[in-house]
């Protein structure tokens, strides 16, 4: 148990926790503002994957680290205008949509990067994000080092939910969006178009979650691997049901996530750790959001008109 | 814009629109060969010729479809009820791991083959029954817990590998231990490299073809996936419906395992399937959820797999193009079965 307790009162622990969280937050945000329109992106994995890829290449083939940040964006609301065409004016299946977008961008991006590196077998690396210590802040114990000495697009990711949390209840944009997956026939009725707002929202979200994606490459691991969104996307799903279509919670959400992803990983290195198969807490994070899902089931205010498509004039 | 239904749809939009995406991926992949510097007609051409231009490769083109055409089974019943078993992959897997468990020497002959299979199918059912009970229980949605399943699932897979099941003659390398002879599917032509396992696909496919159009359940699937809150209405028990559907999805992803296990590989690695549940889900909608679709569409997904690897051998173009050119195909597909029904109308 004093293990537990060592690893819990780290301050490395819990930079890990926050370096863990800040891809899963730019994600599940962008998820979070698609299905506030009513829209479910399923197309989140493989966005993510296009982003990690795009923001690489862009990098290293020469371009800053933020160019590379805004071609993995660009890269996204790409595929998020396709998601939307799809989905919103056309009113096809989302769930198909979302898979057969995750696929694409998946096997784009693993096509390409054999195009660029034909026979490549060692994944080459980029100068990523260095770590941005704020003065006097990142002085703090503890807390210091975990919250203030991380880089610079984890700041941005904590920036993104507050923005969007603001826009979302403050502003009028912010109740259009919501009313529109609430109750769309009430915003066109207020003169508003229904398939712009949702179409703006998944392009946006998806542009949010190839960030995410990016982050992935151009500040943890600084090399682009095939399998290495490995199924952050469908957990940045559940952490949307987690925090109850809520920013603040949805955040919240994702450090418990990463607090718990960190913590398994530490774990494997203890002598309790050694007792039990690996494979029992790379499973955990899975389990965890199982978990969550179940938890959150009764009590999620789950937008009325998430997964309904609209088609103007149908009763 | 605005979709107007067409009352009664012509043979040439019904026909026309299909034919157009196929025309269209046929199109992208010109493209993708060209961007990879490559001449398009000499790639599609290497594509065409490596699934079907030998005996070996139309043999190879059978065996790949054949657990495609048990995914692409288990989603068209699952999607038909609008039951989104994303989980195919790891039901896979379950079905395999029961084929080498029950496989391996620990019943003898000659019931092992009939006893693997059941058993293969009921445990894939139980791992779909998880998701389903929590959906219709609690209403926890399906498409997350399933895929989140996928990947506990291979994990699984990788600690029995490397634990309870791992062949001692491996030299390290994560398979297990290899089935004995009469686990095994024999192959249905002696001399030609083809199992059993496709031949129990296209029976499986012409039972769930019935099931789908000759059964009350059938109704009762198209019904719920039709409208869930219709369906109620007149009296349906739609959980029971949805337990079934997932009950019969869960059963059929787990015999692609078995199959894969018994007849083509004779033990559990890893690398089983390369996705074979998510592109399932591509067999499935090419098929338009229709059982005997399933068969062709498989056939169509196998062959572009087996004749992209064929080609990216001969070609400096990657063998990646073939997921791109079905993921694109499925995209094309589900807007041209619309447009087939819809019109769509300005304003």
């Amino acid at each position: 148990m004093s293990e537990l307790f060592d690893i819990l009162v780290s301050a490395g622990f819990w930079a890990a926790v926050i370096r863990i969280a800040s891809p899963l937050i730019f994600a599940t945000i962008g998820e979070l503002i698609c299905e506030r329109a009513g829209v479910l992106n399923l197309g989140i994995e493989g966005i993510m994957v296009i982003g990690a890829f795009t923001g690489w290449l862009a990098v290293y083939q020469g371009m800053p680290l933020w160019a590379g940040v805004g071609v993995a964006m660009g890269a996204g609301m790409l595929f998020g205008l396709l998601h939307a065409t799809l989905t919103v004016p056309f009113g096809l299946s989302q769930h198909v949509v979302g898979l057969g977008i995750t696929l694409l961008a998946t096997s784009t991006s693993s096509f390409a990067y054999r195009l660029v590196l034909p026979e490549v077998t060692s994944p080459p690396k980029i100068e990523p994000f260095q770590p941005l210590p704020i003065p006097f802040l990142s002085d703090i114990p503890v807390l210091g080092e975990a919250l203030f000495s991380q880089t610079a697009l984890t700041y941005l990711a904590f920036g993104v939910a507050i923005l969007v949390a603001w826009v979302l209840f403050r502003t009028p944009l912010g109740l259009a969006l919501r009313a529109t997956g609430e109750n769309p026939s009430a915003v066109e009725a207020q003169g508003l178009s229904v398939t712009g707002i949702r179409m703006g929202a998944v392009i946006l979200g998806s542009g949010l979650m190839a960030v995410g994606g990016a982050f992935l490459t151009l500040s943890a691991f600084s090399s682009f691997y095939f399998e290495m969104v490995n199924g952050r996307g469908w957990i940045c799903v559940a952490l949307v049901v987690f925090g109850a279509w809520r920013p603040g919670k949805a955040v919240l959400g994702a450090i418990l996530f990463a607090a718990f992803d960190a913590l398994q990983i530490r774990l494997q290195q203890t002598p309790i750790g050694a007792l039990l198969p690996y494979q029992i807490f790379l499973m955990a994070p899975y389990f965890m959001s199982i978990l969550a899902l179940i938890l959150m089931s009764r009590r999620a205010e789950v937008p009325a008109s998430l997964m309904v498509p609209y088609n103007k004039g149908e009763r | 814009m605005r979709l107007e239904p067409i009352a009664n749809p012509s043979l040439a939009r019904r026909i026309g629109f299909p034919a157009a995406a196929l025309g269209a991926t046929i199109v992208t992949a010109s493209l993708l060969a060209m961007i990879a510097g490559a001449d398009p007609f000499k790639i599609l051409g290497l594509i065409v010729k490596g699934a079907a231009g030998s005996k070996f490769a139309a043999l190879e083109t059978l065996n790949r479809a054949t657990p495609l055409i048990f995914t692409g089974l288990a989603i068209a019943v699952a999607f038909r009820a609008k039951l989104w078993n994303i989980g195919a992959e790891a039901q896979l897997y379950a079905g395999a791991i029961v084929a080498v468990l029950l496989g391996t020497g620990a019943i003898g002959s000659p019931f092992v083959l009939p006893v693997t299979a059941i058993a293969a199918m009921l445990v894939g059912a139980l791992v779909l029954l998880g998701p389903v009970l929590l959906k219709t229980r609690l209403g926890v949605d399906e498409v997350v817990t399933t895929l989140l399943l996928n990947f506990i699932m291979l994990l699984f897979v990788s600690y029995l590998l490397e634990g309870p099941l791992k062949d001692p003659m491996g030299m390290g390398w994560p398979k297990s231990t290899a089935l004995v002879k009469e686990a095994r599917l024999p192959r249905i032509v002696d001399g030609l490299r083809l199992h059993w396992g496709f031949g129990l696909a296209l029976i499986a496919a012409c039972i769930v073809w019935v099931i789908q159009k000759r059964t009350t359940l059938g109704f009762e699937m198209r019904a719920v996936g039709a409208n869930q809150g219709a369906a109620r209405f007149a009296g349906m028990p739609v959980n029971t419906v949805l337990i079934q559907s997932a009950l019969l999805s869960g059963g059929l992803a787990a015999l692609a395992g078995w199959s894969e296990v018994a007849g083509l590989k004779g033990h559990l690695s890893l690398d089983l399937s390369p996705g074979f549940g998510y592109s399932g889900i591509i067999v499935a909608m090419l098929a338009m959820l229709n059982a005997l679709g399933v068969i062709i569409a498989a056939l169509f997904v196998a062959g572009i797999f087996v004749g992209s690897d064929s080609m990216s051998r001969a070609a400096d173009v990657p063998t990646y193009i073939a997921d791109m050119l079905l993921a694109l195909s499925l995209l094309f597909m589900v807007l041209a079965v619309l447009l087939a029904r819809f019109r769509v109308v300005r304003g």
